[in-house]
Formats: C-alpha cells, sequence, structure tokens
C-alpha cells in the first residue's frame, strides 16, 4: 500500500495543535511562527474567501494577512483573470435591459396562456406550446441559468474573494426568490445592479437599490400598492398581469423594517408597518414607459427615473397616498417619492439598524454568538461613517476576536461546495452539478422562499442528512463523477423541467461508475493536502493514508475538518 | 456500523437479510398487523408563511365574512365553488374535499380561533415561538418536538436487536427548530431521493469515512444517526417492501410530485417502522398577500395537494392511523378585511387541524370571537381564543398519553388546561 508523504506537516500540525491547546488562543499576528502565519492565512482565506485554492496559502503568508486584507478591501484594484473575464462575457443577459428581461417573461407567459388554451380546445388538430412557446422557456431558463453561472464562476475564481463573500452575505440580507414569477428573469439584474455595487459602499445605496429594483417591487409585492380607493388608468395598471390593486400592501413595508433594516426588535408597531406603506405607495414598475419619454400623469409631468441606467422603477403619483403619515415618531408631510427617500434615510442611519447589520456580519465573519462587545464596536463604526460598508468591514477584521484562528463556523453548503472545488483546482466551466448539489443540500442557489434568507449558523445546517449527502458530494468531486468541465449541451434539457433534470443527471452521475462527458480527472491527494495544510488534522491525515488510494482526496474533502472554515 | 456492513454485504449478495437485528422484528409485528403497546404517533405538518385560516374553515353563515372578504370569499355550500358544510356554521374550502370522509367518519377535528398569546406578525418569530413552545421567549434553546422525544420513553428494543435513531424523522434537507435539542432525530430527503442509494452506501466507501466520523462530536454523531436511520429506511422501504406497498395501497397511480408524494412515502416508513414515533414535514408558500383567490387560485393550487397528501397520508398509515395524531399548524392567522391586492396581511388567530383515528373529530372546536368589527384584534384579525400550546398539549396529554409531570417538560411555564381532542 502506498504511503504519502504527510510525516512533515504532521508534525508541523501536531506542534501546533500543542500550542493552541496550550494558550487557547492567540492572536494569529501575535504568533510569529510559520505554523502560525500558516494558520492565520488559512483563517482569513476561510473568513474572506471561499476556502484556499492550490497556492493561495503561499501567496498569503508572502503578502502577509495585513495587506492581504487590505487589497480585499478594495476588489476594483484586482484585474480578473481572463480565462475568468472570457467567460463572463459570453453571458448574454448583463447586456439585456430590465424592460426586455420583463418582456421574455410576460411573452412567456402569454404563449403559455394561448397554449393551455389551445390545448383545452385543440380545433385545429394543431400541437399547442410548440416551437416558439418551448424556445421561449428555454430562453427564461437560460436566463436563470446565467445568473447561476455569473455568480458560482465568479465566487469559485475570482481573485476578488471578499467581493464574492459579500454579495452572497448580502444577496441573502436582501433576499428575493427566485421562483416567485418575473423574479425568475430578474435574479441576474438584481445581483449584479443592487447588490455587487454596494457591498463596500454605504449602506443607504444598497438599501435604496434593492427598494427600487424590479426584483424587490416585485418579491415583496410593493409594485401593486396603491393608495385606498385608488382607480388603475389605461397602460400602468396593466404591467403585472391580471392584479387590479385598489389599496395598501404591508408585505414590503413590514419586511423592509424587521428584515432589511431595524431588526424585528427594532421598536416599531403594526401603526408603523401600516404608514411605512402608505408612503411607499407608488413605488411601482413602469415598464411600458419609453425610455426617454415623458409621460403626463394627471396633468403632470411624469419624473422620469434618474440614476437608475435601464431601470423599470417608476413613481406613480397617481397611485401614491398624499396624506400626510405618522411613522416612527415622525411626521411626514405629503411630499411625493420624497416621503420614500425619507423613510430608507431614517431607516438606514437608525442606530437599531447599525445593530442588526452589525450582529449579522459578525455573525457571518466571526462566530455563531459573537460578542456584544464586538457587535457594538461594528454598529458604532456603521453609525459613526454613516453605513460606509468598508469601515464596518475594517471594524471587524481589526477586531481581537477576528483573530481568534478556530474554525468554528460550521459551513454553509454554499461554502462547502465552493470550497471544495477551489480545493482541488479544477477550473469549472459547467455550474450546473453545482447548482443541483445546492438543491440537494437544501440550499438551491436564489432558491430561499422567504425574505429572511438563508440562516447562518451551526444548528440551522448541521443535521445527519447534511454530512452524508456532504460526503457523497466530496466523494464524487474527489473522484472525478461531476462534469464540470462540459461544454456541450445540445442533449441536455431545458425549459420548466431544467433543474429537476439537472438533479437526476447529478445524481446518476454521482451515483455510477460510468464515464461522463465533461468529467474531470481524479483529485490528487498530495496537491489537495499541500493546498490545505493546516485545515487537515493529523486524525483525518492518519485516516487518509490508511485508506484505499481512490478513496484518499473523498477522505480529505469529506472529513469533519473540511466541514467547518 | 457492524450491522450496516452486514446488511449491506447481504443486500450486495442477494442473500436473504430478514433475520438481521430489529429488521426481523419490525416485518413480524408489521406482518401481524400488531401494534406495539403504547406506540402513539405524532406527525406535524407545519404550514410555513402564514395559511389563511378563514379560507380553510370558512365561517360562511356570517355577513361579515363576505362584506370583509368581496372578492376572496368562498361561496356558500352548494353554489357554485361553494365551501362544503361542516356544522351548519362552518364550511370546508372545496378544495380540501379528500379530507370529508375524515370529517364524517369524526376522524378530524379544527381548533378555530387558535394561536399564540404573543402578538407578533413576523413570520419567523411567530414560527420560532411555535416551535419551541414557548411564545415570547426567544432564548429557548430547544424545539418541542425535541423535549417530547425525550419526555416520552422509547419503546424498549425488543431483546438482541439495536435501539433506533429514527424515533424522529423529519423529512427535508435540514432539521428546522422545533428539532432543536439534545435527542437524536434523522432527517430524510424531501423525494424519491430519499430512498435512493448513494456512494456511501458502498462498503468501501462507508468503512473509509466510518473511521473518521468515529468521535463524540456532534458531527460524528450526526453521520452516525444519518447512516443508521438510512439503513433503517432502506429496510422498511426495500424493493419487495414497496411492491407489497402498491398492493395495500390499492392506487397504482403516481401521486404528483411534492407534498402527496413525500407524506406517502412518510406513512410508509411509519407503517412499516414502529420505531418512528413522531414525524415531521414543513410545506411553505402560503404568504398570500397578493391575489390569494377563492375556490380557485393561488391558496387553491396550495390547499389542494395538501388535502390530498393529508388523505394519502390516513389511508397509507393503515391500522396506524388509528394510533396517530396528525397536526396541521400555522404560525398565524391573515387579516380578517383582504387588503388591496386582492390578498390578506400578517393577522393572528388561526386554524389549528387534528387527524387521527383517536381523534374526536367531526367538531370544530374553540371559541369563536366572531368577525364582526368590535370583536377583532387591533381592529383587523381574527381574535386568539385558544392558546395554540392548549392543542399541542392537549394531544400530547390525551392522544399520546403522556404524563402531566412530563408534559411540564415539554412545555415549560405553560399553566393552562390542554385541550381534550381525544376519543372518550
Amino acid at each position: 500500500m502506498m504511503t504519502l508523504p504527510i510525516a512533515p506537516t504532521m508534525t508541523r500540525r501536531s506542534a501546533l495543535a500543542a500550542a493552541l491547546a496550550a494558550v487557547a488562543w492567540r492572536p494569529a499576528f501575535a504568533v510569529e511562527d510559520a505554523n502560525g502565519a500558516q494558520a492565520g492565512a488559512l483563517h482569513v482565506l476561510n473568513r474572506l474567501a471561499f476556502g484556499p485554492a492550490p497556492g493561495d496559502l503561499d501567496r498569503v503568508m508572502r503578502m502577509g494577512t495585513p495587506a492581504w486584507i487590505a487589497e480585499q478591501l478594495h476588489p476594483e484594484r484586482l484585474a480578473l483573470p481572463s480565462f475568468l473575464a472570457n467567460q463572463l462575457a459570453t453571458l448574454r443577459t448583463p447586456n439585456e435591459s430590465q424592460r426586455e428581461l420583463v418582456q421574455s417573461y410576460r411573452e412567456m407567459q402569454k404563449e403559455a396562456k394561448e397554449a393551455k388554451q389551445a390545448e383545452t380546445a385543440p380545433a385545429d388538430g394543431k400541437k399547442p406550446g410548440t416551437d416558439e412557446g418551448g424556445e421561449r422557456r428555454k430562453q427564461i431558463a437560460n436566463i436563470y441559468l446565467e445568473a447561476g453561472e455569473e455568480r458560482l464562476l465568479q465566487a469559485l475564481n475570482s481573485p476578488r474573494q471578499l467581493e464574492e463573500v459579500l454579495v452572497d452575505f448580502w444577496f441573502n440580507h436582501f433576499n428575493v426568490y427566485e421562483g416567485k414569477g418575473l423574479v425568475r428573469v430578474l435574479t441576474e439584474s438584481y445581483e449584479r445592479e443592487a447588490i455587487r455595487p454596494h457591498v463596500l459602499g454605504r449602506f443607504r445605496a444598497m438599501l435604496g437599490a434593492t427598494a427600487k429594483h424590479p426584483a424587490m417591487l416585485f418579491y415583496l409585492d410593493n409594485w401593486l400598492s396603491v393608495a385606498p380607493g385608488y382607480q388603475p388608468r389605461r397602460g400602468f395598471g396593466a404591467a403585472g398581469g391580471a392584479a387590479k390593486p385598489s389599496g395598501l400592501n404591508e408585505n414590503y413595508a413590514r419586511e423592509v423594517m424587521e428584515l432589511h433594516t431595524l431588526g424585528v426588535d427594532g421598536g416599531y408597531t403594526q401603526q408603523d408597518v401600516t404608514e411605512l406603506a402608505r408612503i411607499l405607495t407608488g413605488w411601482t414598475l413602469a415598464p411600458s414607459q419609453q425610455p426617454g419619454k415623458r409621460r403626463f400623469v394627471n396633468g403632470q409631468d411624469f419624473p422620469t427615473p434618474q440614476h437608475h441606467g435601464d431601470s423599470i422603477f417608476g413613481f406613480d403619483p397617481a397611485r401614491h397616498d398624499d396624506g400626510s403619515k405618522t411613522w416612527l415618531g415622525h411626521s411626514v408631510p405629503p411630499n411625493g417619492q420624497l416621503e420614500g427617500e425619507y423613510a430608507l434615510d431614517v431607516l438606514a442611519r437608525h442606530p437599531a439598524t447599525a445593530r442588526h447589520i452589525a450582529f449579522k456580519l459578525a455573525r457571518h465573519f466571526v462566530a455563531d454568538e459573537p460578542t456584544p462587545a464586538l457587535v457594538s464596536q461594528i454598529a458604532q463604526r456603521f453609525l459613526d461613517t454613516d453605513g460606509d460598508l468598508r469601515a464596518a468591514m475594517q471594524a471587524i477584521f481589526d477586531s481581537p476576536e477576528f483573530h481568534d484562528v478556530r474554525p468554528v463556523k460550521f459551513k454553509t453548503p454554499y461554502q462547502y461546495v465552493l470550497s471544495s472545488v477551489r480545493a482541488t483546482g479544477i477550473t469549472t466551466t459547467n455550474v450546473r452539478p453545482l447548482m443541483a448539489t445546492l438543491t440537494q443540500l437544501g440550499q438551491p442557489l436564489f432558491g430561499c422562499q422567504t425574505p429572511d434568507g438563508w440562516h447562518d449558523t451551526e444548528a440551522d445546517w448541521l443535521n445527519p442528512n447534511a454530512i452524508t449527502q456532504r460526503v457523497n458530494f466530496a466523494t464524487a468531486l474527489a473522484s472525478g463523477r461531476l462534469p464540470l468541465q462540459r461544454v456541450d449541451f445540445t442533449d441536455a434539457p431545458a425549459g420548466a423541467n431544467g433543474m429537476k433534470a439537472m438533479e437526476r443527471q447529478t445524481d446518476r452521475a454521482m451515483n455510477k461508475d460510468m464515464a461522463v462527458e465533461g468529467a474531470t480527472p481524479p483529485v490528487d491527494v498530495t496537491a489537495l493536502l499541500a493546498t490545505l495544510s493546516p485545515a487537515i488534522s493529523d486524525k483525518t491525515r492518519a485516516a487518509v493514508a490508511g485508506s484505499p488510494p481512490p478513496l484518499r482526496a473523498a477522505l480529505v474533502l469529506g472529513s469533519p475538518d473540511f466541514m467547518r472554515r | 456500523m457492524q450491522r450496516r456492513q452486514l446488511l449491506q454485504m447481504a443486500a450486495t449478495a442477494g442473500l436473504a437479510w430478514s433475520a438481521v437485528g430489529r429488521t426481523a422484528f419490525a416485518a413480524t409485528a408489521t406482518q401481524a398487523g400488531q401494534q406495539l403497546p403504547g406506540n402513539k404517533r405524532l406527525i406535524v405538518v407545519f404550514l410555513r408563511g402564514a395559511v389563511d385560516g378563514l379560507s380553510v374553515v370558512v365561517p360562511y353563515s356570517e355577513g361579515a365574512y363576505y362584506q370583509q372578504r368581496s372578492s376572496i370569499a368562498l361561496a356558500r355550500p352548494g353554489q357554485d365553488g361553494g365551501v362544503l358544510d361542516l356544522d351548519g356554521h362552518f364550511g370546508l374550502n372545496p378544495n380540501l374535499a379528500p379530507l370529508m370522509p375524515l370529517w364524517q367518519s369524526g376522524k378530524l377535528a379544527f381548533v378555530q380561533a387558535s394561536g399564540s398569546p404573543d402578538p407578533t406578525r413576523s413570520h419567523f418569530d411567530a414560527q420560532d415561538y411555535m416551535e419551541s413552545g414557548t411564545p415570547g421567549r426567544k432564548g429557548t434553546p430547544d424545539g418541542w418536538l425535541n423535549r417530547l422525544l425525550g419526555a416520552e420513553p422509547p419503546v424498549p428494543a425488543p431483546a438482541g436487536t439495536h435501539a433506533s435513531v429514527t424515533r424522529g424523522i423529519s423529512v427535508g434537507a435540514t432539521l428546522p427548530r422545533i428539532w432543536a435539542g439534545a435527542n437524536p432525530v434523522a432527517n430524510i430527503a424531501n423525494g424519491a431521493r430519499a430512498t435512493k442509494p448513494t456512494l456511501l452506501d458502498r462498503p468501501q466507501v462507508s468503512k473509509a469515512f466510518d473511521a473518521l466520523y468515529s468521535g463524540d462530536d456532534a458531527m460524528s454523531k450526526a453521520y452516525r444517526e444519518s447512516q443508521q436511520s438510512r439503513a433503517e429506511v432502506a429496510d422498511a422501504m426495500s424493493p419487495a417492501a414497496m411492491d407489497h406497498e402498491q398492493t395495500v395501497a390499492n392506487n397504482g397511480a403516481p401521486l404528483p410530485n411534492g407534498f402527496p408524494d413525500d407524506a406517502a412515502r412518510l406513512a410508509t416508513l411509519m407503517r412499516r417502522d414502529p420505531n418512528v414515533q413522531i414525524a415531521f414535514l414543513a410545506l411553505g408558500g402560503w404568504d398570500t398577500h397578493v391575489n390569494q383567490g377563492g375556490a380557485k387560485g393561488q391558496l387553491a393550487g396550495r390547499l389542494q395537494p395538501l388535502g390530498q397528501g393529508l388523505a394519502e397520508l390516513a389511508t397509507r398509515l393503515g391500522p396506524t392511523f388509528d394510533d396517530t395524531t396528525i397536526l396541521v399548524i400555522s404560525e398565524f392567522g391573515r387579516t380578517v378585511r383582504q387588503n388591496g391586492t386582492g390578498g390578506t396581511d400578517h393577522g393572528h388567530g388561526n386554524t389549528m387541524w387534528a387527524l387521527g383515528g383517536n381523534i374526536a373529530g367531526g367538531k370544530v372546536y374553540g371559541r369563536w370571537p366572531g368577525i364582526d368589527a368590535s370583536s377583532l384584534n387591533e381592529g383587523r384579525d381574527l381574535a386568539v381564543t385558544t392558546d395554540f400550546r392548549q392543542v399541542l398539549a392537549g394531544v400530547c396529554a390525551h392522544n399520546l398519553g403522556l404524563a402531566d409531570n412530563r408534559l411540564a417538560a415539554v412545555f415549560p411555564g405553560f399553566d393552562a388546561a390542554p385541550l381534550n381532542l381525544a376519543r372518550a
């Protein structure tokens, strides 16, 4: 039986373990030997990145963790590698306007409806729902797939790892669910336009961008919420189909306070929910509005949305409740769209919001139960800088709590899958098996149905089924069963059942010993152990060494050590 | 892991393996139609997102209902798309027609105007409270189903057999709050994947990983629980057993994906594996703020598979249904008045459902507070007249036979009288 050349690493590892046991923990920057530096490098790669890829540990150690962190806080200074830039350049969805995306969806709906009608009365003998309708469904499915590609390819391979971690965090914070109607075609646009540009910018900017993005307006229903007694005009009310609104819908007004800003204990009442809903009436979609044209509504100039590129957000004065409001103790006089802007200002600067955001960031980057001291430190920096998220991140990375290098966070399925693929060094061109795996692990991409997003603690993700599912994924990945480099999809089903088919294909690939097209070579365990180095314990290394060679890489990726970050 | 390997070897070699361990016992007990003494079962179905209870058990005899819901009210019995009369006052949503035989045979009850003493309209807080069983207290570390597992002593494993980990089964990829706690719970995937073989079922693979997950830590325990429960599920759901199942269910038609399919699989598992005492499933999609619809539409589309799945569950449990209580719960009800977008917003009082051979059904329980303007909670919602814990504790005490002193451990701080829904 082959013996693995792991002895030197084991020694280093034992020394580190002994040191850790002796002093509980020390700030990584205080540990000056190579082991400490390696542990520190691993730590930042686990928290500011989706784990180490081959060569990452050495690179971070060469730079030193403070310099690497500083670099990550300025992603705009890091160039994307050309292979990734080329991959992203092939995506079509980023070039489509919100209007075009919504139009595609509407046409699909219309065609589906016609096909259904034709099906119930097939008078002309023509097979309904064919050709164009099928093509349209494929197009919609492809928009969703591209959202997944844009997200996962960058998360796997972008050197701007902190940005990728934050895109996941903030999308989840301002969650929209791709399975709700229009949202499916808008998920990519939402992430690219409302989330990504702001993750190290101002919180207020992201709050405003999400509030006005059609994905959020549709997901939490605000686009339909109107002043009581509103009578729809022709043209405007027909934007979303059958709904004929006649009054308030308080869905977004509640969730923007409970989930996006103040937090559930942030001190608002039902009355505040209703009043905020009134304030936000008229924030809606105006997809039929032509760019550059101005409409006249009730004799007034309809304001063309500003600073939103091709945004189809529109404020419709006719839908707006023009009465005075009393909200969170503020009296809000009638002022059209500016009432809502004022409300978002108040929410973004509220101390309860700072606490809520600080707690969630600390939970994500430090520990499931962060110390109150850490949370108030971050919250204070947030307030002092008027919601500058880069400053808030800096506060976290400067804290002594962050420098506890123990891997106390249990990876979410998303983190587990990404860190596994990154560790292997495989250049993924086909993300479908990863999307299918995320669904099987209970965290489908863009698939959290409820606005609270996925939860972020060990208690939420560690369960019996999770461990064995992860082990299965690790085994499939390490043995080269996943078609991550498949390029030809001419035979792959598209349309509404695309995801289900993707899951079935992945299941088959994972469970059978068959060569699948686009499969990757088996993962080399020596290289894998070098990439992960201090992340893998002596116990695991011993078990790996004593196992049949074809299973060794699987054991590393499926080990308890690799479940944590 | 020895037993598991034995099973795998036996299965691989095509040998008869029914003589191994607990399997033999389970098969015998089931075949003879015996029930283990005192082996009461509970299935909780959580409707996440706050189902509109007033569209489930409809107060069709009240004018206020039609006044408040101009476009989403369900018609009176006998009319087109009308409700199915329950007691002359309430009617059942017509999309739940598959449940009417259970109502007529007295095995289905509702508790109207039930809910939380906590006024929150946050889905997430309200679900948390309903799952911890401690409304208003967020710090409770565990869920009431987990505490119930601890309070109810396991059926003693027959001599020479393993104690089972599958006393508590959750359907779905994650373990929700209601299961949090010290007692082990197994979860199985949704859909047909729950019973499909995986790479880890290969002896060589499992042997290698068993060594890595041999410790006393949470991950190792979870791994072992999963492996053991998968083996048990595989026993109960073997191809031979499933062939037999087709005959029993007398219904060869495949069920629609989603809840009916999961419910049928769970029923089969529970009927064939007497160790499973408590099970949990959750369904989302009840947060109908827009275009809720009436006899047809969005909510109708959700209720149909729910009704079908619950009926499947009752049927496929077979004789086990006599000892089983199925509870359908949701975090709160929705506004009595429909909102400006053909939907309903977050409200308060709701309807709880109880099904089972031992339920004194055919009755709508709970004091009805009325829905005229002066009776509403905060001027907008159905008031709560029955604390949801009265129903949960009542089922634990009267249907599962949990002793009073143990009840207090399951619902700490709760001292109101449990509601008795059990047959005398």
